[in-house]
């Protein structure tokens, strides 16, 4: 059969090389060259690019300002998805559609928007700074910038899913007299266990890599206000191409881990899937057959 | 608060609580600065907004991002729709591998494949060398910028494409066979019609983030004014230069830009919808 609905044999070899190639080129061959640049002139110096202090300040603000985003965009991305997976009410769209919006914009006109807010010369940023709290080119602009930026990926990975895996459990587990808090530890969080950890590890690969909104709320003070990817274009900017690529490297390779996570929620949430299909089935049959 | 929002009565408990959290959280970190942007823009006046907008040099900044975008996007579409097609239908070694790494962009801070990218196209790089005797610049020049936003917009059109080439059925395509036609018909009239509407969204979200774009462009883009300056890179050096209220005006272009292709494809996923429904 599968002869009546593919093509001949060189156009499918064709076609393939094709995309091979291109991907190749586009996406594998940029890959290698961050990790050939950050060693091709040897460990020590890689290693020294890391170890010096103004990379340690850089990646300790990023685990700082990632170490901020994540938690709070968990709670709240958990929260979302309880409140539209499960119920009912007039809006909901606009909510969903409210909550993608950081999606929508500009990295640069996101950090532009907490300089309008925060800025020294605006009232809030005023009233802040007279209160010894200074939100831009300084560490709260930069939380702020990456919880903005990491704003929708948990509740986008949740909804579907719990959407998808719907109620009838949870209304369950109420109705046999479980509280609330017992519900979501003993049944929802199992369920979503996987589409979260996917969630948060996204989250994280942007948090720690965004560029364009910490970039406009940074200020770009050395060894202060820099994270990872600041810290790369300056060392960029400055011809210590090795430098660069080493920190480069530390992100491309937590984009490596992240991709590797994904294939592997993938793959546990098929088996989820499969593993449930068969359980209803197997009900069905069992029903059928109690049936005289 | 359940009567403004007509909430349909649940057996389940935690409504308030975790609507209430998403309300809190999203006025803090969206609305609220979305309110500063619509303040600081009602207080700036026709006069400050068409003069920031209006200078040649900004105008050659947003004409270049749509263009390049544009440009990216439909190179997206051929060869995300191709990469999809080859993932769905041949089989191949590693294919799960290749299929992990088209997500890659997203994965990658923009930065790092900005750099990355620069240095492959490079005249003296592992691209660049052989492209320099054609005569053809890529880095520090549009076609960089049309290269990195290449790189940013693919897995927007395979992602989308990927599950509707999965759920075609094959019986339209055995029938067609049946029937006589050829296979570059049935693609063209049965393939190609039913994955035009995920194309065409696809697209949509590569074109709107690549408008976007900053950190893998401003590397390989050489950033020179009126020739290889995006629109982004406007706002920030206004920025520099603590011309808020110019950098807010371009910004607003952009978003209002960004608010229309949002509006797009919501139209067309109705469209697709209706049409599919039809069936």
């Amino acid at each position: 059969m599968a002869t009546l609905t593919t093509e001949s044999r060189p156009v499918r070899y064709a076609l393939t090389a094709v995309a091979l190639v291109f991907l190749f080129l586009f996406l594998l061959l940029p890959l290698i060259g961050v990790f050939w640049e950050a060693l091709h002139k040897g460990w020590q110096l890689y290693l020294a690019a890391l170890v010096e202090p103004e990379a340690l300040s850089a990646i300790r603000l990023t685990l700082i300002a990632a170490g901020i985003a994540v938690p709070l965009n968990l709670v709240f991305g958990v929260a979302a998805a309880w409140a539209i997976a499960r119920f009912d009410f007039r809006g909901k769209s606009l909510l969903t559609t409210l909550i993608d919006l950081p999606f929508a914009v500009s990295p640069v006109v996101a950090g532009l928007m907490f300089i309008l807010l925060f800025g020294a010369n605006t009232v809030v940023g005023g009233w802040l700074q007279d209160h010894g709290l200074q939100v831009i080119f300084a560490v709260p602009g930069i939380v702020l910038a990456t919880v903005f930026v990491t704003f929708p990926f948990v509740a986008r990975e949740l909804i579907p899913l719990m959407q998808s895996q719907g109620a009838d459990e949870e209304q369950a587990a109420i109705v046999l007299g479980a509280s609330g808090w017992q519900t979501f530890r003993k049944v929802t969080l199992p369920n979503i266990k996987w589409g979260l950890l996917y969630g948060v590890i996204l989250t994280n690969a942007r948090a720690m890599g965004e560029f364009g909104a910490v970039s406009v709320v940074s200020g770009h003070i050395r060894g202060e206000t820099n994270t990872i990817p600041l810290h790369v274009e300056i060392l960029y900017n400055e011809y210590n191409f090795v430098g660069a690529f080493a920190c480069a490297s530390l992100l491309a390779l937590l984009a490596l881990v992240t991709l590797l996570v994904k294939s592997l929620v993938e793959w546990r949430l098929h088996r989820q899937q499969q593993a449930s299909t068969l359980r209803t089935a197997a009900a069905r049959l069992q029903a059928q057959a109690a049936q005289p | 608060m359940s009567n403004i929002l007509n909430l349909r009565h649940s057996v389940l408990p935690g409504f308030r609580l975790s609507f209430g959290i998403t309300l809190f959280w999203l006025a803090l970190i969206v609305l609220l600065p979305f309110a500063a942007l619509v303040y600081s823009t009602v207080g700036m006046g026709w006069d400050g907004f068409a003069a920031a907008v209006g200078s040649p040099r900004v105008i050659a900044a947003i004409r270049l991002s749509f263009f390049t975008a544009g440009l990216s996007a439909l190179i997206n579409l051929v060869f995300g729709f191709l990469v999809a097609w080859v993932l769905v239908r041949y089989p191949f070694p590693g294919k799960r591998l290749v299929d992990a790494l088209v997500d890659l962009p997203f994965a990658l801070p923009t930065a790092v494949a900005g750099i990355a990218l620069t240095t492959l196209y490079a005249p003296n790089g592992w691209i660049g060398q052989y492209l320099a005797p054609l005569g053809i610049k890529v880095s520090f020049t549009p076609l960089g910028i049309i290269v990195a936003l290449t790189f940013i917009g693919l897995p927007f059109v395979v992602r989308t494409v990927q599950p509707v080439l999965e759920d075609l059925e094959k019986e339209l395509e055995e029938a067609a066979t049946c029937l006589g036609a050829s296979r570059w018909d049935i693609f063209r009239r049965v393939i190609f019609p039913a994955t035009l509407p995920s194309l065409i969204t696809g697209g949509t979200m590569a074109f709107a983030r690549a408008t976007g774009e900053y950190g893998s462009v401003i590397f390989i883009a050489g950033n020179i004014p009126m020739v290889s300056e995006i629109a982004p890179l406007i706002i920030v050096s206004k920025l520099d230069q603590f011309d808020q209220q110019g950098a807010t005006a371009v910004a607003l272009v952009m978003l209002g830009i960004s608010f229309v292709f949002l509006l797009l494809i919501n139209l067309i996923q109705w469209w697709a919808a209706r049409r599919h429904g039809a069936r």
